[in-house]
């Protein structure tokens, strides 16, 4: 029961990072059809840039809760200028082409992004100073770390962020009016190249804070972290049903609960096969996802 | 009338999807205040002529011209802004957007809090049933329900010149009749000049002042919308005769 | 002309701003204090490539280089016509005389070179029968290729059993774990495809990873024999291993061959036309009696047979197999070459094997910016020429050009 528990909390903790990288997937996929390859890049450049920012803030003298705050913030501005970026050079110029066609520019900027913070970050981990939050409490028989409370309240502070600039603001509502019908919604006078790019943006941010949340769980990042959890937040938004924010939070949970209790009572070793047999799994019995609305053959 | 500079003006203008012309050459007026009528059979290039207007198609040849500005080149999105709204066929409402929030994005370019919320509250009153559904997905509304939310949409942006591209599709007569006094409406009591793309020649004329005939992607008549009706080959050819 | 000139610097100043702002954090933030020297310098490079590229574009447009285009086209034209009057058996005579003789007038590491190309060429033809004629996009297709890797050395280290023997056995495996990977996938839309076959890629080396009694995990199988022949020694026959890499050079120059034959063939089939049915429409494919899911498991298993031929002479040649060779940005590689080369076309992919696996090793100080290079250059690929270095002949309208 105790080790039930303890799984449980490290399930919570690294099923909302996931949801936070699958939100992206599903955001960028619901309004251009796109499995966004780069986005496990993008994750991993926030999680570089989180290391790169806690250091020297905290070389400076500043507090560990200023270190990450300003961090945060600064390495999710950073993603979403990188992802938009990305998107301008590499997305936009095909917008008429073939799907196939994006898809393979969308892994060329994979394999470039991912080269890129190798060649400027090196081939070896970088560590990140966890010694700044230390120590957690017990609840009953469970050890929760402070670093835990704090990875799962940021993660829900945006996940709720997310919620309510999604459904309630004037841009949410027109993301996802472009998402609905482009034509209609350039018709009503909305700029869909801006609103795309925006997505890109918040998407990156999301992952960016993903990315340093992992760096602070793990103590590491390395230039090619984002390739293995990209596929596992992707399985995550399929599983939610693609395109779909909720489902691609509950999607998330569920993928970082199966990895955990995966590892856990059945096998460590084979911990990442279970993410992909799920994604298989939901794509051949489900296609739909728990949430998904109709996802249509034809239009491949 | 005819001494006024048009609101609309078209010349020879020619578009094409990918190498198929769809229309040639089409040149048209529309003048403040009026209801003008495009009617034609299917795939006659009405629906063309409407997406040329609105840029979501660029003309490949000729001008587009909307209140002294020449506007083929323009992108799409920024011509509600200037008052040039378009109904599309098939009214594509956005259908997990609920109603409220369709009306919200007609009136996405608008800043002014309160004028929007008058301008809510007025179609709510042209569609009573708009407002008893909505908090409802657009999706979920009947054709004509969902014509009603489309056109009221498109008053949200308080357009000046009012483009509908068939109305009537697929609705029951009753229904047609009162999107047709709507039509009206808004013409005599807001203003709107209106463009109507009609297969149902009949109502569409009966309801304009003036008309043009549209055959494989060109004009071929225009006259005022009595003289059309009463024109034999029209009433053969359209009108069922 | 004017104001659409500036809007090109301006455009330009922003996006070489934008490029240092996401450059100088990656360089510059230091934990002992703030740099901008490297980052600079890199930065100013960029700047000045692209000015100049961009610079260049404007001349052409304005038709500046007239004087030197004019005349290369007359030549390219004139030089056209004469190569189209060369037949095209002469052609190929020539390219196979250069390849037959090409071990006599070159040194052990162009060998070595040779060979990987060749491997790396029938590689990305069977990929090619997948992503170019079928148009399935698959990311996990090096699996096939550590299959038939792993299935020769299992059967050759345990067994004893002859390269030749296991060339069918191997291409026969990965056939049937092209089936089984391929069947759950074939019926989702094409990009899903490519996630799910991205997935399958990575079971398949966590599985060698991880199955020590079988595949003794991450350090691999030592000891493989290399392919052996009887050969008249005068007496008689005798056996011998070819462990030269001239012998194993024209090994898989004969296996580059049929290969390239068998697509050839395949791509002039009805199996090819219905390959290509499929990926240009699929529902009318299927209303016109093609039954898609059986043409679209045909195009991958035939596609994982080349992979594991591939996979057993790699095998035999290395004399040893370890999950390593068979990640992800194998798969990459192998896909950019068909991309580069232009999809479904042969010489092509011949062509983008060269590129990707020479290329590199006459510039072998800039290893490192290997990847790099690749991705840039893929996803450039596809704006600016999608259909590759040399376009398919025969493959008419594409869906893309019709859009």
């Amino acid at each position: 029961m105790e080790f039930f528990l303890q799984q449980l909390v490290n399930g919570i903790t690294l099923g909302g990072v996931y949801a936070l990288v699958a939100l992206g997937y599903t955001m960028v996929y619901g309004i251009i059809q796109l499995i966004n390859f780069a986005h496990g890049e993008i994750y991993a450049a926030g999680g570089y840039m989180g290391v790169i920012l806690i250091s020297w803030l905290f070389a400076q003298g500043f507090p560990p809760f200023v270190c990450l705050g300003a961090a945060l913030v600064l390495a999710m501005g950073y993603c979403a200028l990188l992802a938009m970026a990305v998107e301008k050079l590499a997305y936009q110029p095909l917008r008429q082409s073939s799907r196939l066609s994006v898809l393979l520019s969308a892994l060329g900027m994979s394999i470039f992004l991912q080269n890129g913070l190798m060649l400027t970050q090196g081939v070896y981990d970088r560590a990140y100073p966890t010694e700044m939050v230390q120590g957690g409490f017990e609840l009953g028989t469970v050890m929760i770390s402070y670093m835990q409370c704090i990875i799962v309240g940021v993660t829900a502070l945006l996940l709720v962020a997310l919620n309510v600039l999604v459904y309630k603001t004037r841009i949410g509502k027109a993301m996802r009016a472009t998402a609905q019908d482009k034509t209609m919604s350039a018709l009503v006078g909305i700029n869909s190249s801006r609103i795309i790019s925006l997505t890109f943006a918040i998407g990156a941010g999301l992952a960016a804070a993903a990315g340093i949340m992992v760096g602070l769980y793990y103590g590491s990042v390395r230039y090619d972290m984002g390739f293995v959890p990209g596929i596992k937040a992707f399985s995550a938004a399929v599983l939610g049903g693609i395109g779909n924010i909720t489902g691609a939070m509950l999607g998330g949970l569920l993928i970082g609960m199966i990895e955990v209790f995966a590892a856990g009572y059945i096998s460590s070793e084979y911990k990442d096969v279970f993410a992909f047999i799920i994604l298989i799994a939901v794509l051949y019995f489900m296609p739909t996802g728990i949430m998904g609305e109709n996802v249509d053959d034809t239009r491949v | 009338m005819t001494q006024q500079q048009p609101i609309l003006e078209l010349k020879n203008v020619t578009s094409a999807y990918g190498r198929i012309k769809a229309i040639r050459e089409v040149s048209l007026k529309v003048y403040p205040g009026e209801v003008v009528s495009i009617i034609g059979a299917n795939g006659a290039g009405k629906s063309t002529t409407l997406m040329s207007i609105c840029g979501v198609l660029h003309p490949e040849q000729g001008e587009v011209w909307y209140d002294g500005v020449r506007i083929d080149g323009l992108a799409s999105d920024l011509l509600p802004a200037r008052g040039l709204c378009q109904v599309p066929e098939g009214r594509r409402i956005f259908p997990r957007l609920s109603v409220e929030e369709n009306l919200d994005m007609g009136a996405f370019f608008r800043k002014d809090a309160a004028a929007i919320d008058h301008d809510k509250n007025r179609v709510f009153q042209l569609f009573p049933i708009l407002q008893e559904r909505r908090k409802q997905y657009g999706g979920t509304l009947s054709g004509g329900e969902q014509q009603m939310l489309a056109m009221g949409r498109a008053l949200m942006s308080r357009p000046r010149l009012l483009l509908l591209d068939e109305p009537s599709l697929g609705l029951a007569p009753l229904i047609v009749q009162q999107i047709f006094r709507i039509i009206r409406e808004i013409n005599e009591a807001d203003g709107v000049t209106v463009v109507l793309v009609e297969q149902n020649a009949n109502l569409a004329l009966k309801s304009s002042s003036r008309g043009y005939v549209l055959e494989t992607g060109n004009v071929v008549m225009e006259d005022s919308a009595e003289a059309l009706l009463a024109n034999p080959d029209i009433r053969k050819a359209y009108l069922g005769e | 002309m004017t104001i659409r000139v500036s809007k090109l610097w301006f455009g330009y100043a922003l996006a070489m701003a934008w490029f240092y702002v996401l450059l100088w954090p990656l360089l510059g933030i230091k934990a002992d204090g703030l740099e901008f020297g490297a980052s600079f310098a890199i930065w100013s490079k960029v700047a000045v490539a692209s000015a100049i590229l961009l610079g260049l574009y404007q001349l052409k447009k304005v038709g500046a280089f007239g004087f030197v285009e004019r005349p290369a086209k007359v030549v390219g034209k004139a030089a056209g016509a004469v190569a189209a009057r060369v037949p095209t058996w002469v052609a190929l005579a020539l390219v196979a005389a250069v390849a037959v003789a090409f071990p006599f007038f070159t040194e052990r590491y162009a060998h070595d070179v040779a060979i990987s190309v060749l491997v790396y060429i029938i590689l990305g033809l069977g990929l090619n029968v997948v992503v170019g004629l079928a148009g399935l996009l698959d990311l996990g297709y090096i699996a096939f290729f550590g299959v038939g890797a792993y299935t020769y050395a299992l059967l050759s280290v345990h067994f004893g059993l002859s390269f030749w023997l296991c060339l069918p056995i191997a291409g026969g495996f990965a056939a049937i774990a092209g089936c089984i990977i391929g069947y759950p996938t074939l019926r989702m839309r094409g990009d899903y495809l490519a996630i799910v076959t991205l997935g399958f890629g990575e079971i398949v080396r966590i599985v060698i990873n991880n199955w020590m009694s079988l595949t003794n995990g991450p350090n691999g199988i030592l000891g493989i024999k290399a392919p052996g022949i009887y050969w008249w020694n005068g007496k008689g026959f005798e056996h011998m291993l070819l462990n030269s890499l001239e012998q194993l050079y024209y090994i898989i120059l004969a296996l580059a061959v049929f290969t390239i034959v068998a697509v050839y063939r395949l791509n002039h089939s009805r199996i090819g036309r219905a390959f290509e049915a499929v990926r240009e429409d699929q529902t009318a494919a299927e209303l016109m009696g093609v039954d898609t899911l059986r043409i679209k498991l045909l195009a991958y298993a035939l596609g994982a047979v080349f992979g594991g031929l591939a996979g057993t002479f790699f095998a035999a040649r290395m004399k040893f197999v370890s999950p390593e060779s068979f990640t992800f940005i194998e798969s990459a590689m192998v896909l950019s070459m068909v991309v580069l080369g232009g999809m479904g076309s042969i010489p092509g992919v011949i062509l983008g094997a060269v590129t990707l696996i020479a290329l590199p090793e006459v510039f072998r100080g800039f290893e490192l910016y290997r990847m790099f290079v690749f991705g840039g250059v893929m996803a450039g690929m596809m704006i600016f020429r999608p259909k590759g270095l040399w376009p398919a002949k025969r493959m008419g309208a594409r869906s893309e050009e019709r859009e």
